[in-house]
């Protein structure tokens, strides 16, 4: 029987083990505490950490630092997490050696579960986490520049954009729907503020308000999910929950089903799957272009690591459930990303319908809930997060001061002003067309696959028209950069160049560089996207112990070889 | 199964029995209240009630902003405590683990103040 008092207590136990890792109990004597695997949460407290190192230092050393301090520092700790996420993956893969290191795997090699199992270190968790922080790199690159523009210098940006990756990369590390819940909250508030940050743009504030109201009352859908799943399975962690849903056949499932949707409509909603969009187009074109690069990747990563882990792996057992739901976002998500984007005449907004669209491929591979779907999800987020980081980046240069000119007509004429970048932007738009030869190709090929490989012909099908549809679209932006004058007697666009920093121009280098090696030669990232696999395991006690794999038709282990 | 199932829904039923409870009372002492007293409307009856004192300006005055600034730092310390004093009572029982995250917690606010100390805002002008 499942009393309040019951729950009171579970939960209790769980805020007690999350922070100082007390129960409730009366019982005198030393609460047990978790053992912290400090080096396995080493790629998010470098986030978290370097974040709180950036506000105090800036705020301690006030003006005494060079320009670009901010952006260099923030580039450094994203190459640090990335560089920290590599013991740890080599952990997980069971390397042999690491570069010349000899690697001691006495203690086990394989996924498993760290702080008392709230959290599972698996190669999903680590894909993603370096995604996000490749992004926050990128971005810190645009925004150097942008924020000097914009005269909004100061370390707020770089500091929320960190804070916010660590909240990212607990979501897509999170072994427990609190962990889940408390990685989101801190990703959104962060993106709350940045969206909000342009202060003399009144869109800005308008869009930082609808984001935060909407954002809010997703995240109280999310959490009446997660209230009636325990409801449903008597805990909040995803290995007890799966446990209990492979033992037990739940007969009375209304808490089950409908704690289901209430978490898929807290997830959908921060990837902005239609019907849960509408606050993304006026986020993103009234956002400083420069938060929107992250926003569009990150963000979109980071919730995806959540849908991956909360339905592919925790709720597999349940697959017949929720797969309608999936179905039902993803082709109204791709069609409706595709219709909407054509209609509009402002890039910023074009493009956000366009990542609406992209989201809708991506629940596409999730729906096929297998490791192939997986693989492609993994895949098509390191490819997406490059192409839209560069897209939106050219975005915050033809912006211009003020960061308005984003309509369709500040974009004629490019190719005269600007030839290469110009160039750049329509391979980025292409390869969002999903054009061969850059990563947005095998990206969809990958999703489609995962789709027809479980059976679903017919979504494939519809995945393939709205391609087609959305390619309407980014050659719209094209034929207008290539266009000399205007159309229909509109006016000349102005012939002054855009203002190439070096900083962005090196953002624009690695996202086209990506896209394009990926695209060329997509085997090493599809490689590393299926040895990324998703997984569950036990809290081992005590110390670590090899990975139990509790559902083979999710998480294999596959055997890798040494780098 | 079913059984528990219907039991979990009763116990809702309390929830409900408590709720109607408190809207009948109130409603109770707020209706017999209206039949028993005598209605004498006067115009003071009417001011915004403000400790007795005659109230300055109308209910829709502006305030000082640097308030709010003051309000959220105590919020923030305030919900510190609300913490720590839990913790302190069980200090040997959490051992070191719990000195540690507590020390985790408390730096980090502490860099919050930091901030706004640089920033100026504690600084009443």
């Amino acid at each position: 029987m499942r009393t309040l008092g019951m729950l009171l207590a579970q939960s209790e136990g769980l805020l007690g083990a999350m922070t100082a890792g007390g129960s409730s109990a009366p019982a005198a004597g030393p609460v047990p505490t978790p053992s912290v695997e400090w080096w396995a949460l080493l790629p998010a407290l470098t986030l978290g950490v370097g974040a709180l190192v950036l506000i105090t230092l800036t705020s301690l050393l006030k003006g005494r630092l060079f320009r670009g301090f901010h952006a260099l520092y923030t580039i450094v700790i994203a190459a640090a997490a990335m560089l920290a996420a590599l013991p740890v993956w080599a952990r997980v893969q069971g390397w042999p050696r690491l570069l010349w290191i000899d690697l001691d795997h006495s203690d086990g090699v394989g996924a498993f579960s760290a702080l008392g199992g709230m959290i599972g270190v698996d190669g999903f968790g680590l894909f993603i986490t370096v995604v996000i922080a490749a992004t926050v790199a990128v971005t810190a690159l645009f925004a150097d520049h942008y924020l000097r523009r914009e005269d909004l210098e100061g370390p707020e940006f770089y500091v929320l954009m960190l804070l916010s990756a660590f909240g990212g990369v607990v979501m897509a590390m999170a072994n427990d729907l609190i962990v889940l819940f408390l990685g989101l909250e801190t990703l959104s508030i962060a993106v709350y503020v940045l969206t909000a940050m342009h202060l003399r743009r009144a869109q800005s504030q308008e869009a930082g308000f609808k984001y935060f109201m909407l954002g809010a009352f997703s995240s109280a859908f999310f959490l009446y999910g997660i209230a009636l799943l325990y409801g449903a399975t008597g805990s909040t962690n995803f290995i007890e929950i799966k446990n209990f849903l492979a033992a037990n056949v739940v007969v009375r499932d209304g808490l089950l089903l409908l704690g289901m949707a209430m978490l898929l409509v807290g997830l959908a909603f921060k990837v902005a799957a239609v019907p849960f969009h509408a606050w993304s187009p006026d986020a993103y074109d009234g956002a400083p272009t420069a938060a929107v690069v992250y926003m569009a990747a990150a963000v979109k990563a980071a919730a995806f690591g959540g849908i991956a882990r909360v339905f592919v792996l925790t709720l597999s057992t349940q697959i017949n459930d929720w797969r309608p739901l999936i179905y039902g976002l993803a082709v109204l998500s791709m069609l409706g990303g595709s219709l909407l984007a054509i209609v509009q005449s402002n890039v910023k907004r074009m493009l956000a319908y366009s990542s609406i669209n992209h989201a809708g491929f991506m629940l596409v591979a999730v729906s096929a809930g297998t490791p192939l779907g997986v693989r492609a999800v993994l895949f098509y987020l390191a490819a997406y997060a490059f192409m839209v980081a560069g897209s939106f980046g050219v975005a915050t240069l033809v912006g211009r001061r003020g960061d308005d000119r984003h309509w369709l007509a500040d974009y004629r004429g490019l190719s005269h002003t600007n030839p290469l970048l110009a160039l750049i932007f329509s391979i980025l738009l292409l390869a969002q067309a999903g054009v061969p030869f850059t990563s947005g190709f095998f990206a969809k090929f990958s999703a489609i696959t995962a789709a027809i490989d479980a059976g679903e012909t017919w979504l494939a099908v519809v995945a393939m028209v709205t391609a087609v549809i959305a390619a309407f679209l980014y050659l719209r932006v094209v034929v207008a950069m290539y266009m000399a004058g205007g159309e229909r007697g509109e006016e000349r666009p102005s012939s002054t160049p855009v203002h190439v920093p070096r900083t962005a121009a090196v953002g624009l280098a690695i996202c086209f560089g990506v896209t394009m090696a990926a695209g060329i030669a997509p085997s090493p990232l599809y490689d590393a996207a299926g040895r990324a696999s998703l997984q569950l395991v036990e809290e081992p006690t005590p110390g670590l112990s090899a990975p139990v794999d509790l559902d083979a038709s999710v998480g294999t282990v596959e055997p890798a070889p040494g780098p | 199964m079913s059984q528990t199932y219907s039991d979990f829904l009763r116990q809702y039923l309390t929830v409900a029995i408590f709720g109607g409870l408190g809207l009948a009372m109130a409603g109770l002492m707020l209706g017999v209240g209206r039949i028993l007293r005598p209605v004498r409307p006067q115009e003071q009856k009417y001011i915004t009630y403000e400790s007795g004192v005659d109230p300055v300006g109308a209910g829709w005055n502006q305030s000082q902003i640097r308030y709010y600034v003051f309000a959220l730092l105590f919020v923030l310390f305030d919900v510190e405590a609300v913490f720590i004093f839990p913790w302190a009572t069980r200090l040997e029982a959490y051992d070191l683990f719990g000195l540690i995250e507590m020390g985790v917690f408390i730096v980090i606010l502490a860099l919050g103040l930091v901030y706004a100390w640089r920033k100026k805002v504690l600084r009443w002008v």
